[in-house]
């Protein structure tokens, strides 16, 4: 039998529920693999040990009286530490909120909590989820599973590398502009960032409101599909949240593609993108085509300017969203002479860099005399962006490219070059701009590091990205990579 | 020669709603309680936390905006005002900016008499901040400062007028007026001294004849009507000042300090926020249907203009008194329902605004806290209006009705209060006194007829006050005329 760490939550379903294994075995065994293995990645703030195990007696208990569970109920996940969970640290990786103890669960941590899933820990991730690298992390770097000199990506990296590394089962990410298909891409598994609205925000430690999404990290499709099942729906709390049903998603894994309609945008194909990234999305188009599907190439005319004008909304969004943390009520407080003193010393000691950078910029974009040429005007572009979107799915179901141009770089390669920082972002920008949904899935590997490629769809049309998830992986031998952990075991 | 300037004054005024709950999460609204009790995640904008629009505040917002004759927007959106303070637990406020909810609506005002149209440029929903208490002068000289977030997340409108008004008396009317129709409307408190009701003043002059507005200064921190005027008069005057003496008027916020009886500035123009205004990407646009504007408007009660329009044209009223009644609509309710039972509006209300209004205000208690009903009033002017009780009686019984609250028919029996009116009774005590006094029957025959007040007292007194004066007087002119 091979180890139980490597298996997917439905292949686990199986053991557990003919009790082959309890769910404080699956626990404990996850548990020595954290302890073993994240010394290295550090895909970890904070490990809730104590809670996690007496959590797997309570699922365990309810399967001996035989009530009904969820199948994701004892299964050990993790969560991004910019998800508020009652009475455990949450810090979004900043010094700022060193300290923070929420007195609420975030409703994705409440509906996975109802599930009976086992909150192992907190990941690590860039500081308020602001880097494509895990780099600008306030506590520590978090290493790619695949090769511990390159990033995991960012800035869900800690969220990717638990799952990459076998320490959880599955987890949770959040996605500003590619912050869980970017790391999903560079760790090797599945990452999917939902419709806008589909996935309740609340509890979510805001960066860009109006791009914000969370979404999970698995191993495979139907794990995918499965924690959709328990996160997904209409939540009161968020005037954002989407009044719609949410389907049974493990419908949609049907292994059969054909007749099926796949753009190819050409905007996405520029000289910038890595040879080895272009030659396995176009060995994913062949095996597509091979099993039925239609595709054709297509344009989205306004893509170029999707990064710019992610540069100014987000940031903008974000310079008002960090203004709250200012020493007065919780976190970091640096004291000074006065209330503006202390106000700039607790700011200046607790945010990084790149969070500075970023509250400046979009400080700047929103400041009178300059809200019409920037703000506004973005706003305005990210109108035209949805359009092309919304034209191009009149007539394809979803479009398939690169995740990102390049595979997992090295430490520091980007980390002091911002604008090269950025550009990673550039092909998974336009989905969050546009609201709709895009999923991250391993194809192949280059130099050793996983190759992703992204599937885009209709807004609330996961159902198709799945679909084609499932055929690919159920065709080729492509889609479940493992890292080797070389001189991690 | 000196130049004669013109006052332009226009307000801002906040009117926190009296809704159950907050405008963003379901922590009561309620003046007071211990600090920070009334408070959770959303309103002290812990991380994560996300505003929900309470619908109860949009339809107060409405109310008010149909009560001034507002457009209502059909589509109206929230902005965050950004600025840090410690009062301020998110550092935005939520606001509207370029989209109100309501906008260009107008009100009638009179001063001495004369009625001027007043614009209102906008209406808009927010919400309130903390409040902060420093152990100092102010937050930069303290050593520290408590906050206290139970008013935080407090829903209130920000009516915005236009600079229509010419002096401190019109801006006095107004802001009554204004106070007098959300209290109608049920959507305030409207309670100056514990900030329920607030303004904020700009005022400039301008040479008369002139059209370009002059440099206008803020005024806030005034705190009750006379507040207003006062500071709006120090104002005037301080400006004049610098105008007469060849200065210029800077632009800045001005702090009425009640204590001293003058403005004082805060802060100029230049020091002013930029408070980056942009759409708050956690609340969804508001969509307002036509119809449920409809609905809100016909839910109206009659509005102090119309009521008073009323009083005066179908009850006879005069102007002054139709005023005076229709300024608290629970003043104007109780009359309108004692004018039902009782149908004789001008004694209703000479009672109201008489021995009512006195006692009310002597004992500071609200209309809707007293123990005289429209019920109990009505039955005490029928009393009165029987003869069964004289005029000075119904006041007697009017002061014990109010103090305890029993009916007038309970306390006129309980003090054997009935009028003596049978002339047959009244006739043989008459026949005493005028047989027990003649000193003052021989005064009054050598025409001093005065006495005759004397010998009314006398029957009184032997009546311990029941006799009916009105019979008393008619058969004392019979009885002497006959001697």
């Amino acid at each position: 039998m091979s180890s139980l760490t490597e298996l997917t939550a439905h292949e686990l379903k199986g053991l557990l529920d003919k009790g082959e294994i309890s769910s404080k075995d699956l626990v404990k065994e996850h548990l020595e693999r954290i302890e073993k293995v994240d010394k290295k990645v550090n895909a970890f703030m904070t490990v809730t040990k104590e809670e996690a195990l007496k959590q797997a007696e309570v699922v365990d208990e309810k399967r001996k009286r035989s009530e009904q569970l969820s199948p994701l109920a004892g299964i050990p996940m993790a969560l991004k530490d910019n998800m508020c969970t009652k009475g455990i640290r949450t810090t979004c990786s900043s010094k700022i909120l060193h300290n923070f103890i929420p007195p609420y669960n975030a409703t994705v941590v409440e509906k996975l909590m109802k599930a009976d899933s086992i909150v192992m820990g907190k990941c690590n991730m860039d500081e308020f989820a602001m880097g494509s690298s895990t780099e600008n992390s306030g506590y520590f770097p978090t290493k790619n599973p695949y090769d511990l000199n390159v990033v995991p990506g960012g800035s869900s990296g800690g969220s990717a590398a638990s799952v990459a590394a076998e320490e959880v089962v599955f987890s949770l990410g959040s996605d500003t502009g590619g912050s869980i298909r970017q790391p999903a891409a560079f760790c090797g598994v599945i990452g999917l960032k939902p419709t806008y609205g589909y996935v309740s925000r609340y509890g979510l430690v805001a960066f860009a409101s109006s791009l914000d999404q969370i979404g999970p990290f698995t191993r495979d499709m139907t794990d995918c599909a499965l924690v959709m099942n328990e996160i997904f729906g209409h939540d009161h709390k968020d005037s954002t949240s989407a009044p719609v049903e949410v389907p049974d998603f493990t419908k949609a894994l049907n292994n059969d593609v054909k007749g099926l309609k796949i753009g190819l945008p050409k905007e996405y194909m520029n000289e910038g993108i890595n040879p080895d990234i272009i030659e396995c999305y176009k060995q994913a188009v062949a095996k597509l085509e091979e099993l039925g599907a239609v595709c054709e190439e297509v344009s989205l005319p306004h893509t170029e300017y999707a990064l710019p004008i992610y540069y100014i909304i987000a940031p903008a969004e974000a310079s008002s969203n960090l203004a709250r943390y200012d020493g007065v009520r919780y976190g970091l407080r640096v004291e000074g002479e006065d209330i503006v003193s202390m106000f700039k010393k607790t700011r200046s000691q607790g945010f990084g860099e790149e969070v500075k950078r970023r509250i400046m910029l979009g400080t700047y974009a929103l400041s009178s005399g300059y809200y019409d040429a920037y703000y506004l005007k973005a706003l305005k572009v990210r109108t035209l962006i949805k359009q092309d979107f919304d034209q191009v799915f009149e007539k394809f179901d979803c479009l398939l490219t690169p995740t990102t141009p390049t595979t997992a770089f090295n430490f520091g390669e980007k980390v002091d070059d911002p604008l090269s920082m950025y550009m990673n972002d550039i092909c998974t920008v336009p989905a969050n701009l546009a609201g709709v949904p895009a999923l991250s899935m391993p194809f192949g590997l280059s130099k050793g590091r996983p190759v992703g490629l992204q599937l885009i769809g209709k807004a609330f049309g996961e159902g198709t990205l799945l679909r084609v998830g499932y055929t690919l992986e159920q065709n080729t031998t492509l889609t479940r990579p493992r890292p080797e952990l070389k001189g991690v075991m | 020669m000196s130049v004669e300037f013109e006052v332009v004054i226009g307000l801002e005024v906040h009117a926190e709603l009296k809704t159950k709950t907050k405008i963003f999460c379901s922590c009561p609204t309620e003046f007071g309680g211990e600090e920070n009790t009334h408070v959770c995640p959303v309103c002290l904008g812990l991380p994560g936390t996300l505003p929900v629009l309470n619908e109860r505040v949009l339809e107060f917002a409405v109310r008010a905006g149909v009560a001034v004759d507002c457009e209502i927007a059909n589509f109206s959106k929230f902005d965050r005002k950004n600025y840090f303070y410690p009062d301020l637990p998110k550092a935005y406020q939520i606001s509207q900016y370029d989209l109100p909810i309501c906008k260009e609506g107008k009100l009638e005002i009179a001063v001495d008499g004369e009625k001027k149209i007043i614009g209102i440029t906008r209406i808009h929903m927010e919400e309130d901040a903390g409040k902060l208490l420093h152990s100092g002068n102010t937050i930069t000289s303290s050593h520290y400062s408590l906050a206290d977030y139970n008013r935080t997340g407090v829903p209130l409108i920000e009516i915005v007028s236009e600079p229509d008004m010419r002096s401190p008396e019109e801006a006095r009317a107004y802001m009554e007026k204004l106070k007098t129709i959300l209290e109608y409307i049920d959507v305030s408190d409207v309670k100056m001294e514990q900030g329920s009701l607030r303004c904020d003043a700009n005022i400039s002059l301008r040479p008369v004849g002139t059209s370009k507005l002059g440099t206008k200064a803020e005024i806030k921190n005034m705190n009750s009507f006379k507040a207003l005027q006062k500071a709006l008069e120090y104002e005037i005057e301080r400006q004049q000042e610098v105008l007469e003496e060849g200065g210029t008027i800077v632009q800045e916020t001005r702090t009425w300090d009640e204590e001293k009886g003058i403005t004082v500035s805060m802060r100029s123009k230049e020091e002013a926020n930029d408070y980056r205004y942009f759409p708050d990407p956690d609340l969804v646009p508001i969509i307002i249907e036509p119809d449920w504007v409809e609905e809100i408007k016909n839910s109206l009660p009659e509005l102090p203009d119309a009521k008073r329009k009323r009083l005066v044209e179908k009850l006879g009223l005069s102007e002054y008194d139709a005023g005076i009644i229709t300024e608290s609509r629970a003043l104007a309710e109780f009359f309108d329902k004692t004018v039902t039972l009782f149908n004789e509006p001008k004694t209703v209300a000479n009672w109201i605004m008489g021995d009512f209004m006195r006692l009310l205000n002597v004992e500071s208690i609200e209309v809707k806290d007293s123990k005289v009903t429209p019920e109990k009033m009505a039955a005490l002017l029928e009393n009165q209006a029987d003869g069964k009780i004289s005029g000075k009686m119904a006041k007697t019984v009017f002061e014990e009705m109010f103090v305890t609250g029993k009916t007038a028919d309970e306390i006129i029996k309980e003090k054997g209060l009935v009028q003596i009116s049978d002339e047959g009774s009244l006739g043989e005590i008459v026949d005493n006194i005028i047989e027990a006094n003649p000193k003052s029957i021989a005064d009054y025959q050598d025409g001093k007829k005065k006495a005759i007040g004397f010998l009314v007292g006398q029957i009184m007194k032997e009546t311990k006050g029941q006799a009916n004066p009105g019979v008393v007087n008619k058969l004392l002119q019979e009885k002497l005329s006959q001697l």
